[in-house]
C-alpha cells in the first residue's frame, strides 16, 4: 500500500506521519508538496499537523486553496481514504470535505497533553481495529480544537454514526464532545488528537497504531475482493 | 480605486471565547455595563473601479475572508482617487 502526506509550508507533524508508515506499519510512503496535482499513484492521502501557511486568516484556510487541494478533492470523491488530522482536520473542514469549523479553545490556551478518548464507530476505513466504545489515549496539541456547527449538522454526524473518536472529558469545548469525525461516506476523517504521535511503546503510548493498521486491513480487504 | 474594508465576526449564537474573556478582563479593570463582546478581525484592501462589484467581494468574502459556518461579514466601499 502506498501512502501519501501532504507537505505545506508549516506542517510540523509531516515527518511522524512518515515515519509511522514507514518504520512502524512498514508501507510505502512519499512526501507531496502542496505545488503537485496528481495522486495518481496513492492508496491513501494523509494531511499532517502543524501550521500550513502560518495559521494565516484562519486554520488551514489558506491550505484549502492549495494546488494539490483539487487532486485531494478527486481522491476523496473516488472513495479513497483520506485522514487529516490536527491541521489537517482543519483543512479538511476549510476545503468543505468535512462538515463544520473550528474555533479557538474555549478556554484560550493551546492544549499540549494526552488525553483519553472514545471510539464511537469501529466499523469506518481507520477504527476496523478498534472495539467499540473501547478507550484509548492519544496525544493532542492544538489552540483551535473548539468543533462548532449548527445543530442540524450535528444531528446529522449523529444519525449517520459520523463521530468517530469523542472526548472522554472534554479539553477545549468542541461541541458533542467531537475529537473527530468522517465524511457520511465514511472515506474521510479529521481528528484532533495525533495518532502518528503514538505508534510504538518506545513512545510511551502506541494507541495510535490501530488507526494505521485499520486504513491497511481495510485496504488489504478491498483488494483481495477485486484481485 | 475603491477602498473596501471587510469587517468579520463570529456568527451571532456561536459562542465567543476571546469576546467572553475580553469583556471579562474589561469588568476586572472596573468598566461596567459591557455585553456581548464578539472579537473579530478587520480587511482593508484597494481594487480596481471595475472589479470592485457587490457580487464579486461578496464572493471574496465567502469563499475565503470569511468562513460562512460560524462567521458572519459585512463590508463598506468608498471611491479613492487612484494612487
Amino acid at each position: 500500500m502506498r501512502f501519501a502526506v501532504i507537505v505545506f509550508p508549516g506542517s510540523n507533524c509531516d515527518t511522524d506521519l512518515f515515519r509511522a508508515i514507514e518504520e512502524v506499519l512498514c508501507e510505502e510512503v512519499d512526501y507531496v508538496s502542496h505545488h503537485e496535482t496528481n495522486l495518481e499513484n496513492y492508496d491513501a492521502v494523509l494531511l499532517p499537523g502543524g501550521f500550513s501557511y502560518g495559521d494565516y486568516l484562519r486554520s488551514g484556510a489558506i491550505a484549502s486553496f492549495s494546488n494539490i487541494m483539487p487532486a485531494i478533492i478527486d481522491f476523496a470523491e473516488s472513495g479513497k481514504p483520506i485522514l487529516g488530522i490536527c491541521n489537517g482536520f482543519q483543512v479538511l473542514l476549510e476545503s468543505g470535505l468535512l462538515p463544520g469549523a473550528m474555533k479557538r479553545n474555549e478556554h484560550l490556551k493551546f492544549i499540549c497533553q494526552t488525553t483519553p478518548l472514545i471510539v464511537e464507530n469501529n466499523e469506518t476505513a481507520f477504527t476496523n481495529q478498534y472495539r467499540l466504545q473501547e478507550r484509548i489515549n492519544l496525544p493532542i496539541a492544538h489552540a483551535e480544537g473548539n468543533y462548532e456547527c449548527d445543530e442540524g449538522t450535528l444531528a446529522d454526524l449523529e444519525k449517520n454514526h459520523q463521530v468517530v473518536f469523542r472526548y472522554a472529558d472534554n479539553p477545549n469545548g468542541s461541541k458533542g464532545d467531537i475529537a473527530g469525525i468522517v465524511n457520511e461516506r465514511g472515506n474521510v476523517l479529521g481528528m484532533m488528537p495525533h495518532p502518528e504521535r503514538a505508534v510504538e511503546q518506545l513512545l510511551g503510548n502506541d494507541d495510535g497504531y490501530k488507526l494505521f493498521q485499520s486504513i491497511l486491513v481495510h485496504w488489504r480487504e478491498q483488494h483481495a475482493v477485486t484481485s | 480605486m475603491v477602498k473596501v474594508k471587510v469587517f468579520v465576526t463570529l456568527k451571532e449564537g456561536v459562542l465567543d471565547p476571546q469576546g467572553k474573556a475580553v469583556e471579562q478582563a474589561l469588568d476586572a479593570r472596573g468598566f461596567r455595563g459591557v455585553s456581548e463582546m464578539r472579537v473579530g478581525k478587520y480587511m482593508e484592501f484597494y481594487m480596481d473601479h471595475e472589479a470592485a462589484g457587490d457580487q464579486e467581494i461578496q464572493n471574496m468574502c465567502e469563499q475565503l475572508l470569511a468562513n460562512p459556518v460560524i462567521e458572519d461579514y459585512r463590508y463598506e466601499t468608498e471611491e479613492v482617487v487612484s494612487k
